[in-house]
């Protein structure tokens, strides 16, 4: 049963034309609205997570709970759906739950709050947000356990509830929560952060309402939500042909020693619909890698790829939902059932965008970018210092983008909006740490025409005892090249003690003990690179060798001889790029992945210090997807 | 003739990209002589030496009764829009050598705005920058001596790349400078001549990426400047000997010579900061403290606010697409102005106005130079707020067919008339130009109805009246020479210096006698250049900063300090302070703990006391400025309009609108509804009619 929505006024609001201007003043006011409610976040929150490197999202919806401004897609919708109590002025609802809102938020630690606007006793808008909490319990500290079974495991589950009652906090219900919190007061002020930008939303809403009319605003974002479908519409009938394309990635491993998971995807059109079928996808793993994906926001992943590529001018919103239709078999690792475990489904998320960027490219490889830093590699912190303090570190790592068709990939660099890294001297004056190290790691971009970015290096030198969690993937398959692009280098991490012994950890692990003066060797991974490698020019090769992007071993995978004084030894280098043009195919595969799942098995041990991961298993209840 | 022997000058002078303008205030009288020529790009100090003669001879003055020059400039700003910097080297810390190369990882735009994303070249690029063996930590302790053999060795290598100026930032450099006063040290040795910046001394704060980019800046821009400073002083000697040169900072204060030849990364927004503190100087002589300023020009409109008579200052400088950690007056740029092109995408049929402009070449359609496409200045012409026939500061033609025709491109594409469309576009600019004066007010807790807006520039004037609609700011102010503002602004402002420290201690950490004993050192190192200047001692104020956060946030809000009440009420009630900003700010306050980020002593020579020349009021008719009627078209609908010559309306005149005022350099609209006053000293009032 649906939420009761309790308004004092009824009217239903007049059909008012809204002229093409007064359209774009309320277009612009909304999108500055949003832009407040970031900078109030990201100023108050406390987090490193949300502050720093602004790991949370806003939302501004119509009265039906369509997106109008924001780059999650809404989730409003379901939620009133799902919800079996009343909506009310005042209310502020607050949920964390995947499986209670159809996977809007994927993982726990996304707490997610939603408030109704009023006007004259009618709901007008939606303002939403949600932000990673650093901690939420569970049975490690970071509450993404990499070995999970359950959710249970997980942390605290908060299905919707309402955090505030009329203008009223729930003052017991907030203390639960921060007593189950190993950092009650980041939560604290993180959520007070998010509270406050969504009342920053009401009053711009108000504002808005003010200058043009209730009628004239509800009838501008229906308008907008028009100019959308429209936009997009003309864009998916232009770059999505009816023929099907599909596109097989991985992830390498599910913490527990087995993998790779496949996620395959087919693309294709029918009339002026997309669709996207995830059939042949693997099914759920036992560990905690699930990514519930939301179809409403794997669309909106579309939609925000499309128009970057077209018009980044275009206002992004629900509007074109109708357009897209995504299938994805239940009981895959897409979407998992009930209680399986999420925590760690950040890898999904970023592979996702490679496997869209295949899919949607394949048809127009001029077009295609190879694959990027789809991750957020995470590394978490923690114990007590001499005096007793309990610290607790969550930080995400950046890596390549890859080579595009509009350039190199940058090195180091975030694939997701707005996040930024945290300053070292942040780290170093907080944390008992010390970073010895950081730079991007020479030769990690794989060779193109367009250079792959490279993957960054962090050394930290640890300088309490405590334990350290590491959350990556990519370190078995490669980030793949394309146009005869090849792949950028995998990740890799590795523990080094002070005698100099070392170990080569996993890329998924938890409570791995560290002690003053050791080092950990935090490796990411780079970016495909994009085109011929030895049509590079070699000026530029000799450059980035002279940069310490690449070495002059790395400059031969360019088909470029270097000097000594690295300059270009043009004789040896256009025998040397005839030999290699010699040597390889005629034509070159649309996609270098760097070997097969095979190949890659067998060189596993020797290349990376691990063993393979076991093929999965899969139990007989848990859906078998595949086609 | 004016001048007497005892006559004194100061003279302030600001360097645009057209025109030079110049300002002479006689210091007994308060009478001022002002003149524009031509700027001299290739060596601005040229232009500025002819202005001093023209204005001299015009008027019978004597040079050498200058004073003080006071300067406001965009060479260090154009040197970084331009890309016309110097070869920078760079010196970090074993293991950053990439700190400018990975930045802070952030892409800009939405979500996939990766995929057309390109970066920058470095101002010091990777094959310049070498690596120090040595480390501090973050209390500033040793952790590892500097190796200097091998320093000598890296640095030698470098010997023959043509390096202008090197550049040290080491990590945790903010908490202890040694190192970086070691490595300068070397460099002076190994590549002598070579001017060095060093991170502790431009900008001794946290956040390596920050600080290293500031501190690469401020050697990108310092020969550009140092020279050009250094010609202008040399000329000034010759001829007025005795005159100091002064230059703006971005913070609206004045610099000594010789700090802005070291630290130009202070300048950057010199320019802009003469507008807002020229503002300020003309709208106080009307009695008004609490302004927003809007400066509208050809492709970009700066806002600031200023309250109580202080412009709203921040932390950092932006220049397009850089970013350094030195402090501005909170000017915002859009790009809005009047050349801002509109358009109308085919697949979302939206009509969009800017960023991109027209700039001079081809500039408007309307003026006649090849362009076509529609801007904000051919919307204005078409609904008649720009008069065909004035003349923009000189011989330039209008054609207002032209405009309509550009117009009409757009017109079609949304199926409206010309004239609905024209005032389209202007809606739109307007609501892109109140989107920055939301940002300065708004977003920064203040109301704007409770200030007033002054609106100068090129076009500003043209777009005031409505902007005070949309804000509810006013009076609207409309100055007597919105085009000589800046040199107003340079003249009457104050010498000023800052000095600041970070130093993070939680509050429970620290005394308030520890707290007491940096800022009188932070104090002590800061009216050191103006002690130099020959200031005097008892003529200077103080004023202390500490920011302040919530431990565990990562902004800082800046409290001002006064002595006598820290040393009653102590950190205590700091904390206090900050708990009521933090919720005015952002609707709520914490019960955690305070943390004290850095400290700062802000320095200001004594206040100019010109005043401007009053006027006697001369009755509410403005019958004689009367030149022409004609029509404009305002809500959708033609009305008639009086046309006035600003050069003839006297004080105490009252221009009922709809009504339109030219003068050489600017045109004020006053909409339909609305009445201008003339006040004593010339700025024009407009409010709405009750």
């Amino acid at each position: 049963m649906p939420a009761k929505i309790i308004q004092t006024n009824d009217k239903p609001f007049a059909a008012v034309a809204v002229d093409s201007i007064t359209l774009d003043i309320v277009e612009n006011a909304l999108r500055n609205a949003r832009a407040e409610m970031d900078a109030v976040l990201f100023r108050t929150a406390m987090s490193p997570g949300i502050r720093e490197q602004h790991d949370a999202f806003p939302m501004i919806a119509n009265q039906e709970g369509k997106m109008i401004v924001g780059q999650f897609g809404s989730f409003i919708y379901g939620f009133i759906e799902g919800y079996e109590g009343t909506i009310e002025e005042g209310d502020i609802f607050l949920t964390n739950d995947p499986y209670s809102c159809n996977g809007a938020v994927s993982h726990l630690n996304d707490w997610l709050t939603m408030m109704p606007i009023y006007h004259e006793g009618q709901i007008v808008s939606w303002a939403a947000m949600f932000g990673h909490m650093t901690d939420i319990g569970g049975k490690v500290p970071g509450s993404l356990p990499t070995d999970a079974a359950q959710i249970f495991e997980e942390g605290l589950q908060i299905p919707p509830v309402k955090i505030f009652r009329k203008g009223e906090l729930n003052q017991e219900l907030h203390a639960l929560l921060l007593r189950n919190c190993r950092m009650p007061h980041w939560n604290r002020a993180d959520f007070d952060a998010i509270v406050a930008a969504l009342r920053l939303a009401e009053r711009r809403v108000h504002e808005i309402i003010a200058r043009f009319g209730v009628d004239g605003y509800i009838a501008a974002m229906g308008d907008m939500l028009d100019r959308n479908r429209r936009a997009m519409s003309a864009i998916i009938q232009m770059v999505i042909p009816e023929k099907k394309q599909s596109f097989e990635d991985y992830i390498d491993d599910d913490g527990v020693g087995m993998g790779p998971y496949r996620i395959a995807c087919t693309m294709w059109r029918e009339g002026d619909k997309a669709i996207f079928d995830f059939s042949g996808t693997d099914p759920q793993s036992v560990s905690s890698i699930n990514f519930l994906l939301n179809e409403e926001m794997f669309k909106m992943f579309f939609g925000a790829f499309l128009i970057n590529l077209f018009d980044p001018q275009i206002l992004f919103n629900d509007g074109f939902y109708e357009l897209v239709d995504v299938r994805i078999p239940e009981g895959c690792i897409l979407k998992p059932r009930r209680p399986a475990a999420l925590s760690c489904r950040t890898h999904l998320l970023g592979r996702i965008f490679d496997i869209m960027g295949a899919v949607l490219g394949q048809g127009a490889p001029d077009a295609l970018n190879a694959a990027g830093f789809s991750d957020s590699p995470h590394l978490m912190y923690s114990g007590y210092t001499d005096s007793g303090e309990w610290y607790q570190l969550f930080q995400i790592g950046f890596g390549g983008i890859p080579g595009r068709p509009v350039g190199d990939g940058p090195d180091g660099h975030s694939l997701w909006p707005a996040f930024t890294n945290v300053p070292n001297e942040f780290l170093e004056s907080y944390f008992p740490l010390r970073i010895v190290e950081y730079a991007s790691i020479a030769d990690s971009g794989g060779p193109g025409l367009h250079r792959g970015g490279n993957g960054v290096r962090t050394v930290y030198e640890f300088l309490a005892d405590g334990e350290i969690s590491i959350h990556d993937d990519r370190w078995l398959t490669y980030p793949w090249g394309v146009n005869s692009g090849q792949p950028g280098g995998r990740s890799s991490k590795r523990l080094v003690r002070p005698d100099g012994s070392g170990e080569w950890l996993p890329s998924k692990c938890d409570r791995i003990k560290v002690k003053t003066g050791d080092l950990l060797y935090y490796d990411t991974w780079g970016g495909g690179g994009w085109g011929d490698p030895l049509a590079r020019p070699s000026d530029l090769v000799a450059l980035d060798c002279r940069r310490g992007l690449i070495t002059r071993d790395g400059a031969r995978r360019y088909g470029v001889v270097l000097r000594d004084n690295l300059s270009v030894d043009t004789a040896a280098t256009d025998a040397l790029r005839g030999r290699m043009a010699a040597e390889r195919p005629a034509v070159a595969p649309l996609f270098n992945r760097g070997g097969s799942i095979d190949e890659l098995r067998a060189r596993c041990l020797a290349e990376t210090h691990l063993e393979p991961p076991r093929p999965p298993t899969f139990a007989k209840w848990m859906g078998k997807a595949a086609a | 003739m004016p001048t007497t022997p005892r006559a004194t000058y100061r003279l302030g002078v600001d360097v645009g990209g057209t025109f030079t303008d110049l300002l002479l205030i006689d210091q007994g009288s308060g009478q001022t002589y002002s003149a524009k020529v031509p700027s001299t790009p290739a060596d601005s100090s040229v232009g500025v030496l002819n202005g001093i003669a023209k204005l001299c001879d015009r008027h019978g003055i004597d040079p050498t009764g200058i004073t003080h020059v006071m300067h406001g400039t965009t060479v260090a700003t154009n040197t970084v829009l331009e890309g016309k910097g110097a070869r920078v080297g760079l010196v970090t810390t074993h293991g950053y050598r990439q700190v400018l190369q990975i930045a802070r990882s952030y892409v800009p735009g939405g979500l996939g705005g990766w995929v057309i994303y390109n970066k920058k070249p470095l101002l010091a690029p990777l094959e310049l920058t070498v690596e120090a063996d040595e480390r501090i930590d973050a209390r500033g302790r040793v952790v590892r001596p500097l190796d200097e053999p091998a320093l000598r060795a890296s640095l030698s290598a470098l010997k023959d790349s043509g390096i202008e100026a090197m550049t040290v930032s080491l990590i945790n450099a903010y908490a202890n400078g040694d190192h970086e006063r070691q490595v300068r040290a070397i460099i002076e040795d190994v590549l002598p001549g070579v001017s060095v910046s060093i991170s502790s001394e431009v900008i001794p704060e946290m956040y390596e990426y920050e600080r290293t980019e500031t501190t690469v800046v401020n050697s990108y821009v310092r020969p550009v400047v140092s020279r050009y400073v250094k010609n202008l002083q040399t000329e000034i000697d010759r001829k007025m000997p005795g005159a100091r040169l002064q230059v703006l900072r971005s913070d609206g204060g004045l610099a000594a010579v010789d700090a802005a030849r070291d630290n130009p990364v202070q300048l950057l927004m010199s320019g802009p900061a003469g507008g807002v503190t020229g503002a300020l100087w003309i709208a106080r002589q009307s009695g008004f403290k609490n302004l927003l300023t809007f400066d509208m020009g050809g492709t970009s409109t700066d806002v600031a606010l200023i309250e109580n008579g202080i412009a709203q200052t921040r932390r950092e400088t932006r220049v397009a697409d850089v970013t350094v950690l030195a402090p501005s007056i909170d000017v915002r740029t859009v790009g809005a102005g009047g050349g801002s092109i509109a358009y109308v995408p085919d697949l979302t049929k939206a009509l969009r106005v800017g960023p991109q402009s027209a700039g001079a070449d081809p500039g408007p359609a309307a003026y006649c130079k090849g362009g076509e496409r529609p801007t904000v200045t051919d919307a204005n012409i078409v609904l008649g707020y720009l008069p065909f026939s004035a003349r923009l500061g000189g011989d330039m033609v209008i054609d207002r067919d032209l405009a309509v025709r550009a117009v009409k491109t757009v017109a079609d594409a949304l199926g409206r008339s010309v004239e609905e469309a024209a005032e389209g576009i202007i809606d739109i600019v307007n609501e892109n130009m109140f989107g920055a004066l939301r940002l300065v007010s708004i977003e920064q807790g203040h109301d704007p109805r409770d200030f007033a807006l002054v609106g100068f520039g090129g076009a500003g004037p043209l777009h005031a009246n409505a902007l005070g609609r949309l804000t509810g700011a006013w009076p609207v102010i409309i100055p007597p020479g919105p085009g000589v503002l800046c040199a107003y602004g340079d003249a009457t402002t104050r010498l000023r210096d800052e000095a600041s420290r970070t130093f993070i201690r939680r509050f429970p950490e620290i005394s308030d006698a520890e707290v007491l004993a940096v800022l009188d050192e932070l104090k002590a190192t800061a009216e050191r250049a103006l002690l130099a200047e020959g200031v005097a001692p008892d003529s200077l104020t103080v004023a202390y900063q500490l920011d302040v956060r919530y431990q565990g946030q990562g902004m800082r809000l800046s409290i001002d300090v006064n002595r006598a009440a820290f040393e009653r009420e102590g950190l205590a009630g700091v904390a206090r302070r900050f708990d009521d900003v933090h919720a005015q700010l952002y609707t709520f306050a914490l019960e955690a703990e305070h943390e004290l980020v850095s400290l700062r002593a802000i320095v200001q020579g004594p206040e100019t006391l010109i005043r401007a020349e009053r006027m006697e009021t001369d009755g509410a008719n403005p019958v004689a400025a009367e030149i022409d009627r004609s029509r404009i078209f305002v809500d959708g609908a033609w009305h008639e309009a009086r046309l006035f010559d600003r050069s003839r309306l006297r004080p105490g005149n009252l221009v009922p609108g709809p009504a339109v005022i030219s003068q050489m350099d600017t045109t004020t609209l006053i909409l339909p509804g609305h009445t201008g006053e003339v006040d004593t000293v010339g700025n024009i009032l407009i409010r709405p009619n009750s």
